[in-house]
């Protein structure tokens, strides 16, 4: 039974990886992707390592890859551009990857394991405890006080982010509510007749007060225009 | 778990939370109050230490003894100093950002772990809170670009040396099977350290030398002290260089003492050319803070002579040499803070011409720093020389001890040439009136290198009772 489901979804899953590759609308690479996710979160599941396949479903599904589609649908890329040495250069990448596949090839075939390794773990694998409940052991209390400390470096990161980038803008608009009110002859209460529209009651301007000589005219406009905020 | 043995570190952390946020909420720039609330903190966290106990926490992450009480009372002092300094010149510049305070605070939590750490993840964590907070402080004046530059070379070195370490350390879990300090000195203990271990211990030891900028990791530390501002150049040149020391010596005492004979060559080379280069490179200098990047990498090469000869009279020269020149590098950074003249700062040498005629206070305690700085008789500096010297021709090393006594003969010139300056050459005006902090801290720290003479048991005694608890 375990054994088929392992064959079928690896299948699903080299299925998946392929089209990733080669379907020509990327919108639908992105989703191939999902797919692909999804069944290699089922063969971690098989493999019993539970909290791995909810980690690859929550980040890889829930925030890589919808990051992935928008920027796929924000950016214009043409990918038939993006695609067009690929007749050019597959021999080259093909001896790339065929040296690269020989490589791992010899390492898996010689690989050995020291015989004591199992022994030296730092955190060997507990008995009768779900790989969740014991990942949080380790990192939630036995090695809590390296996880708060990396809390504080990530928190002074994000000190620093905001010290050395954030400038207070001295151009922005802002409203400002009490030197709106504050300002005499620019609010007037009206009650407008039933059923009158702009047409029969015209359109109110605030009252014009005489310029002073010296101001441009454009200062004057930017004052009342503020009122309409 | 014996989480509460951490407490000046866990209380400084909130309090450090506590402070951010009472700083983010006011409308108005927060400064002042928020660096007060630090200096505070700082404090209490000093008391803390005082009275902290001994043992190690946290599954054997954290370790306290008197050396690690030692090295954060100086941490503590130096940064709260540090904070000094800085009040009165990040209003003038126009830093006056509540950040910075809070970024000492963490910096000095990162120390404080570090000089606690007893494994190698603990000890990576610490000194990345460090370093991560010292390269915002060294870009904090972001719209020049000297400081700017300062931040991101500091940066890009930083990330290569704590790469360096990372692999170090990476090597020697591999081939000791253990993080934890305990473990590891177990683990090598009998001399069958392999050479994996060996090759890991020394890429462990090139990062920390980055850190304490020792040759031939130096390469950073001209340009960085001069391009950041003053008052971080002053904190630069103070508590994280008696941190990186501190662990430093910690990691090459506990875990890898039995391998001394291999890292001692290493010290050796490296205090030889610290001195050497500390010595000769100054000579040229024109600008003060390069000047005093140079005497913090001689320096450095001082302390690094106690530890090569890996024994404890060493050892205990290294605290002591640390603390003195803590203080007296304190003093000299307010004076060079006070520098500033129509509220321009000044950086140059010759600005400090004809000080003794405009300003004899502080010309008077400048030559107090400058002397000691060269190592001469009655003042602190001396004995700090002494005791590390001592310890050397003790043990036998008189190599590096006559290399060490000729380097502060050559050293000498250039501070006794900034005496000369003050002294005899003609006035360039009068500095600008100083805040009664910086005076403050100049006539404090200034008192202490003038009098140690009288009573040099006390730090003494407390450096015996701190390296005797590191190799016991």
């Amino acid at each position: 039974m375990t054994v088929a489901a392992f064959y079928l979804f690896a299948a699903v899953l080299v299925a998946s990886a392929v089209m990733v590759v080669t379907s020509r609308n990327p919108v639908h690479s992105v989703l191939f992707l999902i797919l692909a996710f999804f069944n290699a979160a089922a063969l971690f599941l098989i493999a019993g390592a539970e909290f791995l396949a909810m980690i690859l479903v929550i980040v890889y599904v829930g925030a890589v890859a919808v990051l992935f589609l928008f920027v796929v649908m924000m950016l214009d890329v043409d990918f038939a551009k993006l695609r067009e040495g690929f007749q050019r250069y597959a021999p080259i990448g093909g001896v790339v990857g065929a040296i690269l596949f020989l490589e791992l090839v010899l390492v898996f075939g010689t690989w050995t394991f020291a015989t004591d390794a199992a022994g030296l773990r730092l955190n060997p694998t507990p008995e009768g405890v779900d790989n969740t409940r014991a990942l949080g052991r380790i990192l939630y209390t036995d090695h809590v006080f390296l996880f708060q400390l990396a809390g504080l470096i990530l928190l002074v990161a994000m000190i620093g982010a905001i010290v050395l980038t954030l400038r207070g803008k001295p151009t922005s608009k802002r409203q400002d509510v009490a030197r709106q009110i504050a300002r005499a002859g620019s609010v007037n209460l009206r009650q407008p007749p039933l059923g009158a529209g702009l047409g029969q009651i015209g359109i109110e301007r605030p009252p014009v007060e005489p310029p002073p000589e010296a101001k441009p005219k454009q200062v004057e406009h930017a004052g009342h225009g503020g009122g309409h905020h | 778990m014996n989480w509460t043995l951490a407490l000046p570190e866990i209380v400084l952390a909130v309090s450090g939370l506590l402070i951010l946020l009472g700083g983010v909420i006011p409308k108005k720039e927060t400064f002042f109050p928020v660096s007060m609330a630090v200096i505070g903190a700082l404090v209490l966290t000093a008391a803390l230490v005082l009275g902290q106990g001994e043992g190690s926490a946290f599954l054997g992450q954290y370790v306290s003894d008197g050396f690690s009480r030692f090295a954060k009372v100086l941490i503590l002092l130096g940064a709260a100093l540090g904070l000094v300094l800085a009040l009165d010149f990040n209003e003038k510049a126009g830093l006056a950002r509540f950040e910075y305070a809070v970024l000492v605070l963490f910096a000095t939590v990162g120390m404080m772990v570090m000089v606690s750490a007893n494994d190698l993840m603990s000890l990576y964590l610490g000194l990345e809170l460090l370093s991560l907070s010292l390269y915002v402080v060294a870009a904090f004046d972001r719209d020049n670009p000297r400081s700017a530059e300062a931040g991101l070379k500091y940066f890009v070195l930083g990330a290569l040396a704590s790469g360096l370490l990372l692999y170090g350390s990476s090597l020697v879990y591999g081939f000791a099977g253990t993080t934890n300090f305990d473990r590891l000195a177990d683990a090598l203990s009998g001399g069958q350290a392999g050479a994996g271990v060996v090759v890991g211990l020394v890429f462990v030891l090139a990062g920390l030398a980055f850190k304490v900028s020792a040759v031939p990791f130096h390469m950073w530390t001209p340009d960085v002290y001069e391009g950041a501002p003053t008052p971080v150049t002053a904190f630069f040149a103070t508590a994280p260089k008696v941190a990186a020391i501190a662990l430093l010596m910690h990691v090459l005492i506990v875990p890898f003492g039995e391998m001394s004979a291999q890292w001692g060559q290493v010290i050796w080379v490296t205090s030889a050319g610290s001195m050497i280069l500390g010595a000769f490179a100054a000579i040229g200098q024109r600008n003060i803070k390069r000047l005093m990047a140079y005497s913090s990498i001689g320096h450095v090469g001082y302390a690094l002579m106690g530890l090569a000869v890996v024994n404890d009279t060493g050892y205990r020269g290294v605290l002591v040499y640390m603390a003195i020149y803590v203080v007296m590098n304190l003093g000299t950074f307010a004076v060079l803070v006070a520098m500033r003249r129509q509220g321009r700062a000044l950086e140059g040498i010759d600005d400090l011409a004809g000080l003794g005629r405009t300003d004899p206070a502080m010309a008077l305690w400048m030559a107090v720093f400058m002397f000691s700085m060269a190592g001469i008789p009655p003042l602190a500096g001396f004995f700090g020389k002494l005791y590390v010297f001592l310890a050397a021709v003790q043990a036998g090393y008189w190599t590096l001890a006559i290399i060490g006594i000729l380097t502060s003969v050559v050293a000498s010139y250039y501070y006794l040439r900034i005496v000369k300056v003050m002294y005899f050459d003609a006035p360039a005006g009068a500095f600008d009136a100083r805040p009664a902090s910086l005076t403050v801290v100049m006539a404090g720290t200034g008192l202490l290198t003038l009098l140690f003479f009288l009573f040099p048991a006390a730090l003494i005694g407390a450096a015996q009772v701190a390296v005797a608890s590191l190799a016991g």
